[in-house]
């Protein structure tokens, strides 16, 4: 009996290790990390859908280095730690070459420690609240200063807001962005009786005394706007509120950084007309790459009503840095993809290049939208030119004085230009 | 002063005016000018044509405002989008003639931003003032108060001799007050009378106004000013805290309504039903699917949405009944794992059938919108009808646990199962009858709740918590023990709310509910005599 199950054992091994080499000389291994299941599923099912479509794309090229792409998907069911052991299988078992995935802070910092310990590479394609740079991880989604920071600008500049409202659902991307807004509020002569900050808890809806004081703070003479990372589906009935107790976008504007073209659809907009949204990109952006792109999203979701968004072109963004860097190097080995990406140059979907910075954070422009009523957004303003993405707020005490830099040398992911030292910790 | 102009060309000569209209409103080169303009070069245009064309412009601004403003772009003209019976139609913007053969792929939609929609909102205002309408013409002088220059005023001074209504007079009144009491160049006792004045008014813009009058370099004036505020902020509180009362009723009604469902499952019944919550959702979802059924006739729909759902709901629950729970009776912990297991399997059901996205519940428009009481107090119809309604089920099912013999055998099964076998009622037909009851009434609450949050497969999952919460406060057994406990927790959570914070407020709320409990196990009306035991 036991020398039975040994035989096979040894047999069995015997197959996989005569296996593996020649898969691995066959194709690129993709993973992709986003949960296809639970309460994420809504947002992460559209990238793991971009990322099989690039995949294919790059296939129908030739692969790369004369070899075919394989993605290889996995589903971490919008459970934290779940990430972490998904990250784990992907990593040992499949032996993937790069991963793309997560979506909430929570699931990226819950795979961290995995991919840092078994040197994997991970582009994350969602915008976050920055404080953090690791060597292996590419962050192609924005940082508070390519979206919270500009959208807070266009409100003091454009619209003559004097007084905020920070109104988040109560986790860390929320807190740590108000944080980093609270203090430019305040170094830009915004006085603290003038910022209302209001957490609630996920998938709040009765949002009735909390519109009422907004309005009540908005109603004091001075032009009033909300800035909003309010997340998921708490939206709704937060926007519908509002329009029941009679603001409207002109009186009072809600800013969202969490509000996006795949929120928006199949949702009834009436109530969000005239409010705004801060991304990197929006559908309604009129160049050749985007209308290209959206073309190929339709056809290869084979439904014409399916919208884009800035997460999918982070998404694109960073896969396309990945296969040119991949071709540089001539080798998918992590260290070497890392040193090749840094520098990368892609078009981004709405005109302009984006550039890989020494921080793993891309330059990208920022725009501006009005929803419109077909749950599309208007760009009513964005920057002259790119905005490099700032992995340390210059606004934090702590952080101020950090900056990251994967380049010899420093190599190092939070440098402390003061004390010209790293912290030592990994990121 | 163009406005003015504009305005005093209508009031003499709104006739030739709106002829003139008819005849030149496609030809006007302004109108075409407007197709393809960019944001900042509308506001000049819409200036010039408000000048021009005057009041006979304002079906034009309105349908701009709205978004519903197209161009051909064949030729640049101007239609307006409707929609009619469910079909998009174009009609003339100025005399409402169809625009035949027009599809989508014609006309290119002319976008309006925030800068436009005020500017526009403005305009109409302006213009308005002159409107046949008393309630236009006071709601155009509300909105003109926050924006009172001279030429305004000068123009509201003109019309208030003439102006019949006593409201639209006593807005004007206060427009005029609030110039008089700004002006520096006027006497001082003409502004500190106006000052008076201003202390009746609870509008906020004429709070505003005062505030800044309290920095004011005459001494008097300050004085004045700052014992006006003061009265203001005393009536002012008083409605701020009706209005605060109002939400916590209206909280109070939801969980109400989330939890009398419950009150009978688990209160009366002694079921620990964890697919109650799943019981809400499938009204809910039974709204949507009569919505989607009846496109055209969105305001009716929840008249046929609360029958239906009551059925759905209630003979889901009898089924639950029938195959599961009967057959686990007196064993609380089975019955409620397999309640849970029933409650996922629901949620995964409707996950597989509508998709995991959420679903949109459009509002009739009888229930969007507010009852304006006065400029501080304005309390949302929905919430308003979904307190009454609330109330109105409860009652109707006191009346049936009361009244009927349904309800009588109800009580009877729940207070001596055995006794009451032996009278000869069917105590398998009761129990059915009963869960399926308080399942149906579950099914109504999702038809209110559809109106208030989103409608998805986790909608039951957030009120199932409160709905335990609610009903072993009040009082296992007790219908009236729920109303109460109901409404306490929804006051208390909102009194709490605008100083701790909503995160904060729950937590409070739960933790004063389970000390409660420990002093008291039985609730806040614990039943009495031998059905306690």
């Amino acid at each position: 009996m036991k020398i039975k199950t040994l035989v096979s054992a040894i047999a069995l091994s015997g197959a996989t290790l005569i296996a593996l080499p020649s898969m691995a000389a066959d194709t690129i291994k993709v993973g992709v990390l986003h949960s296809l299941s639970g309460t994420m599923a809504i947002s992460e099912t559209t990238l793991k859908d971009t990322v099989l479509m690039m995949v294919e794309e790059q296939n129908k090229k030739g692969g790369l280095l004369g070899k075919k792409l394989e993605a290889v998907v996995v589903d971490p069911a919008s459970n934290w730690p779940l990430f972490a052991e998904k990250g784990r299988e992907l990593l040992t078992q499949e032996k993937v070459d790069v991963i793309f995935g997560s979506w909430t802070s929570v699931s990226r910092k819950s795979v961290l420690p995995v991919l840092e310990e078994l040197n994997g590479l991970m582009f994350y394609p969602v915008q976050y609240e920055g404080e953090e740079s690791s060597k292996n991880v590419f962050y192609t989604g924005a940082a508070p200063n390519q979206q919270a920071i500009p959208a807070v600008d266009y409100l003091m500049n454009d619209l003559g807001v004097e007084r905020f409202v920070l109104a988040g659902t109560d986790y860390v991307y929320p807190r740590t962005t108000n944080k980093i807004l609270e203090a430019y509020l305040k170094a830009k002569g915004v006085a603290a009786q003038d910022i209302m900050i209001n957490y609630t808890p996920f998938g709040h809806s009765d949002w009735q005394s909390i519109v009422s004081d907004v309005k009540k703070f908005g109603g004091e003479g001075k032009k009033t706007a909300v800035v909003s990372t309010i997340n998921g589906d708490a939206n709704v009935p937060f926007y519908k509120e509002l329009g029941n107790q009679g603001i409207s976008a002109e009186d009072i504007p809600v800013v969202a950084f969490s509000v996006g073209e795949e929120e928006l659809s199949g949702l009834d907009t009436t109530p969000l007309v005239g409010h705004l949204a801060a991304w990197n990109y929006f559908q309604s952006v009129e160049s050749d790459a985007n209308d290209e792109f959206i073309t190929q999203w339709k056809a290869f979701t084979k439904d014409s009503n399916r919208v884009t968004n800035d997460p999918m072109e982070a998404t694109y963004i960073g896969f396309k840095m990945w296969a040119n860097a991949v071709t540089d190097a001539g080798t998918t080995d992590v260290d070497a993809v890392e040193q090749a990406m840094i520098g990368q140059e892609t078009e981004n979907l709405t005109g302009g290049i984006a550039v890989m910075n020494k921080n793993h954070h891309l330059s990208k422009p920022v725009l501006i939208g009005e929803i419109q009523d077909d749950g599309q957004f208007e760009v009513v303003w964005e920057t002259d030119g790119v905005v490099a993405g700032d992995a340390w707020s210059d606004f934090l005490p702590g952080s101020k004085d950090l900056i990251s830099d994967w380049t010899a040398p420093i190599k190092c992911g939070n440098y402390n230009t003061k004390t010209k030292a790293c912290s030592g910790q990994n990121y | 002063m163009r406005h003015l102009i504009a305005l005093c060309c209508c009031l003499f000569g709104l006739l030739s005016f709106s002829v003139q209209a008819a005849e030149s409103s496609q030809q006007d080169p302004f109108l075409t000018e407007l197709a393809g303009a960019k944001f900042k070069d509308m506001v000049p245009i819409l200036d010039q044509l408000a000048e021009i064309q005057g009041e006979a412009i304002l079906p034009l601004f309105h349908t701009l405002l709205g978004g519903d403003l197209y161009y051909i772009k064949a030729d640049k003209s101007l239609v307006g989008q409707f929609d009619e019976q469910g079909a998009t139609v174009y009609k003339d913007v100025f005399n409402q003639t169809l625009v035949p053969n027009l599809s989508k792929r014609d006309v290119k939609k002319i976008r309006v931003n925030n800068t436009l929609r005020g500017y526009l909102r403005n305009a109409i205002a302006q213009i308005q003032l002159t409107a046949k309408s008393p309630k236009v013409r006071e709601s155009a002088v509300r909105e003109l108060l926050s924006k009172l220059d001279a030429d305004t005023v000068a123009l509201i001074e003109s019309l208030y001799a003439k102006e019949t209504n006593n409201k639209v007079k006593e807005a004007m009144g206060l427009a005029l007050s609030m110039h008089t009491a700004s002006s520096t160049e006027l006497t001082l006792p003409n502004r500190l009378v106006a000052i008076e004045r201003l202390s009746s008014s609870l509008e906020g813009d004429a709070r505003n106004l005062l505030t800044t009058l309290t920095k004011d370099e005459n001494p008097a004036i300050v004085k004045a000013a700052t014992s006006a505020l003061e009265k203001i902020a005393q009536r002012a509180n008083r409605f701020a805290f009706i209005d605060q009362l109002f939400f916590g009723l209206s909280l109070g009604s939801v969980l109400l309504l989330a939890s009398i469902g419950l009150a009978i499952t688990f209160g009366v019944m002694g079921v620990i039903n964890m697919a109650h919550g799943e019981m809400i959702m499938l009204g809910a979802y039974t709204t949507y699917v009569v919505q989607l059924m009846m496109p055209n006739y969105i305001d009716y729909s929840i008249w046929v949405a609360i029958p239906a759902a009551f059925l759905v709901s209630g003979l889901m629950g009898i089924l639950i009944e029938r195959l599961v729970i009967r057959h686990l009776h007196g064993r609380p912990l089975e019955t409620l794992l397999a309640t849970f297991g029933i409650s996922l399997i629901l949620q995964q059901l409707v996950r597989s059938i509508f998709s995991p996205l959420n679903r949109q519940v459009s509002t009739p428009s009888w229930m969007s919108g507010s009852w304006e009481i006065n400029p501080v107090l304005s309390l949302t119809l929905n919430r308003l009808y979904i307190l009454a309604f609330a109330l109105l089920v409860f009652f109707a099912l006191v009346i049936v646990l009361r009244k009927t013999s349904l309800g009588l055998n109800v009580r009877a099964v729940s207070q001596n199962r055995n006794m009451a076998k032996a009278m000869g009622v069917k105590t398998h037909w009761v129990d059915a009858m009963t869960f399926g009851l308080g399942s149906g009434i579950a099914g109504i609450a999702g038809v209110a709740l559809s109106q208030l949050t989103n409608v998805g497969p986790n909608l039951g999952q957030a009120y199932i918590i409160d709905s335990f919460m609610v009903v072993v406060f009040g009082g296992v057994g007790n219908l009236l023990g729920t109303l109460v406990a109901a409404f306490s927790l929804g006051i208390a959570t909102k009194f709490l709310e605008p100083t701790t914070g909503a995160v904060l407020a729950a937590i409070i709320v739960l933790v004063f509910i389970i000390l409660f409990i420990q002093k008291r196990p039985k609730g806040l009306f614990p039943q009495k005599g031998r059905a306690a035991e």
